[in-house]
């Protein structure tokens, strides 16, 4: 999402525009008019760059529904916003039922003191609509409360079907108002469906809603199927997967269904990822006892070697820009982490922290590298700085694994096996807000989308 | 009426009893480790042959690929008998338990596999005999979450084919 334009001609359509191709096809944007002056002074703001945050109280009453008939989908709308904003960890919805003002109509101005009266900070009010051809028209205003005025104000076209997406665009919106940051929540996992024994672990390939609705599963079990990621441009991942033979890297397009083979390497290939600009996928290669970095170009399908040593170097990860590659690799003896220029060369130790380091990645922000760390027979999820600095461990026991950065790098989701079967979690990365992930079996290894607008 | 002396005896009984049956399990779990009582009914030269008498799989310590004694005693009967029956072709897969995150232990299952494919190659089984396989962590064959489990899981498993 862009940032807010208050002060865009109201139903201009110079707003937010999403872009994303087929899944929101024909839908539209807009910023709605602003109903009350804009005052100087403080405007409502959360810094979520403090280390003890107070969640913001916020009032998210059921969205308005044009007609009865869209009654319930405009509350799921409202529980959709509402569940994606306490889940941050950010804000601190307020019950309904201490609600004063009923909202019936959108376009007026809220009784800001019945709002006040119960220490709203903010107040979301919105209204959805179906219109005449059949799409759903869903507007939210977000107020300040205290201030009395409009923070933002956006209107929305889709069709039905994407209520949810609809929802999870808007929280982005309040988010990214409220706290200055980009949302995450308008993204999607991919990750490892587990079903069966744990001697004969039957793995699929999933996809689904970063709030864990939606699966999708994208293969049907019958190959052992590991370490999913995406491409940060299209509607592609690249994963390991034991078909024939020796296990091989593939591409898989997640619309059509078409898969590939990425490269054609004697031995084992694994641990991809893609570059930034999702033309490269970077892997790693099993030769004898070592295993060695190589770069592979998707158009030109040339192969570049990365690393040569008789070590294993492994999950490699570049920097958001494309500039350089972190990894890990027992050349000193024991799993650590290095970083290294994008097309190879020297490569330098940048984890010095308690145990072993394995299974880097950079946050999107640039600012972090997450990685799960070896600690005795603890593993934990930490993250640290890209020269190494600032080492901080997030959540630690038997056995944590995998992190994954959300588009705004503000919260990392991993795997936690306590011995039956792993599940998947989040944390923000002041190690404060841990939640488990709702999937419908055992999950593993996940990797979050960008943001899907 | 059962004094005290009768029935701690019987729960060391019980205590005994159990530690037993709990090492039968694990070794059932391990399966195919020679130490079958199938032995005397296996036909020579055949898979079964080779599982019971010969053993199918050597184990490795902690994050290590270094063959112990025992493995390289298990590999010389391996060795021999794939000498004796020339026909056969084999996998040789490597696997880790699972304290290793998943990318790593797939490198080391494969440094495993390696490790033992170039003994049996140092023993005159020619190369193109063989294929090795990483598993990592994926195919454990014990599932207790504790050493005496991961340390079966530790291992390198030779593979014979079928077809040949």
């Amino acid at each position: 999402m862009k940032p807010s334009t208050f002060d865009s001609f109201p139903f201009s359509f110079v707003g937010p525009t999403l872009n994303r191709r087929h899944v929101l096809a024909g839908a539209g944007a807009g910023a709605l008019a602003v109903l009350a002056p804009r005052r100087a002074g403080a405007v409502l703001s959360i810094d979520i760059n403090q280390g003890n945050i107070q969640p913001m109280p916020i009032a998210l009453p059921d969205f308005v529904a044009g007609t009865p008939g869209e009654a319930e989908m405009a509350r799921n709308v409202t529980s959709v916003i509402t569940a994606d904003l306490q889940r941050s960890g950010l804000f601190a919805p307020i019950n309904p039922q201490a609600y004063i003002e009923k909202i019936t109509n959108t376009d007026a101005v809220p009784r800001f003191a019945d709002w006040r009266a119960i220490n709203a900070q903010a107040l979301a009010t919105g209204r959805l609509t179906r219109q005449g051809d059949g799409r759903l028209k869903v507007e939210f205003r977000l107020w300040d409360v205290f201030a009395g005025q409009q923070l933002d104000g956006k209107q929305y076209f889709t069709s039905p079907d994407n209520w949810r997406r609809i929802a999870h665009i808007i929280a982005d919106a309040i988010y990214q108002t409220l706290t200055g940051e980009k949302g995450y929540f308008d993204s999607r996992i991919v990750f490892v469906d587990e079903t069966g024994p744990k001697r004969q672990r039957i793995k699929r390939l999933a996809i689904m809603d970063q709030d864990g609705f939606g699966v999708r599963y994208l293969t049907r079990g019958d190959e052992l199927v590991l370490t999913p990621r995406f491409n940060p441009s299209t509607q592609e991942i690249t994963y390991m997967a034991y078909g024939q033979g020796q296990p091989k890297v593939y591409l898989l397009n997640i619309e059509t269904g078409q898969r590939e083979i990425v490269g054609n390497f004697p031995g084992m290939s694994f641990a991809p990822r893609f570059s930034p600009d999702g033309q490269k996928v970077i892997m790693s290669l099993q030769q004898g006892p070592n295993a060695n970095l190589f770069v592979m170009d998707l158009r030109s399908k040339q192969t570049t070697r990365l690393t040569d040593t008789p070590a294993i170097d492994t999950a490699p990860c570049y920097s958001p820009d494309g500039k350089y590659i972190c990894f890990e690799s027992d050349r000193g003896g024991s799993q650590q982490i290095y970083v290294m220029p994008a097309n190879g060369g020297p490569a330098t130790r940048i984890s010095f922290g308690q145990g072993r380091h394995a299974g880097p990645v950079w946050s999107p922000r640039g600012d972090y590298i997450a990685f799960t760390g070896l600690i005795g027979s603890q593993f934990a999820i930490g993250v640290l700085k890209p020269d190494g600095s600032g080492e901080r461990i997030l959540t630690e026991g038997f056995h944590n694994e995998g992190p994954t950065f959300a588009p705004n790098g503000r919260v990392i989701m991993f795997f936690r096996d306590l011995g039956p079967g792993p599940f998947l979690y989040t944390i923000d990365i002041t190690g404060r807000n841990e939640l488990k992930v709702p999937t419908p079996s055992y999950a593993s290894d996940p990797a979050w989308s960008p943001l899907l607008s | 009426m059962m004094n005290l002396r009768q029935f701690l005896r019987g729960a060391r009984l019980v205590a005994a009893l159990a530690a037993a049956l709990s090492i039968a399990a694990c070794a059932n779990l391990g399966g195919q480790n020679g130490q079958s009582n199938a032995s005397a009914q296996a036909t020579p030269g055949s898979q079964q042959d080779f599982l019971v008498n010969v053993g199918d799989r050597v184990f490795f310590d902690t994050d290590s690929t270094a063959l112990s004694a025992q493995a390289r005693a298990t590999l010389d009967k391996q060795a021999q008998w794939l000498t004796n029956y020339s026909q056969y072709t084999f996998t040789i897969e490597g696997h880790a338990d699972e304290r290793g995150t998943r990318e790593y232990n797939l490198a080391l299952g494969a440094r495993r596999a390696q490790t033992v494919r170039d003994y049996l190659v140092s023993r005159g089984i020619a190369a193109n005999r063989m294929h090795t396989i990483s598993y990592g962590k994926e195919r454990p064959v014990a599932v207790c979450d504790d050493i005496s489990c991961w340390s079966q899981n530790r291992r390198a498993v030779t593979v014979l084919n079928a077809s040949s």
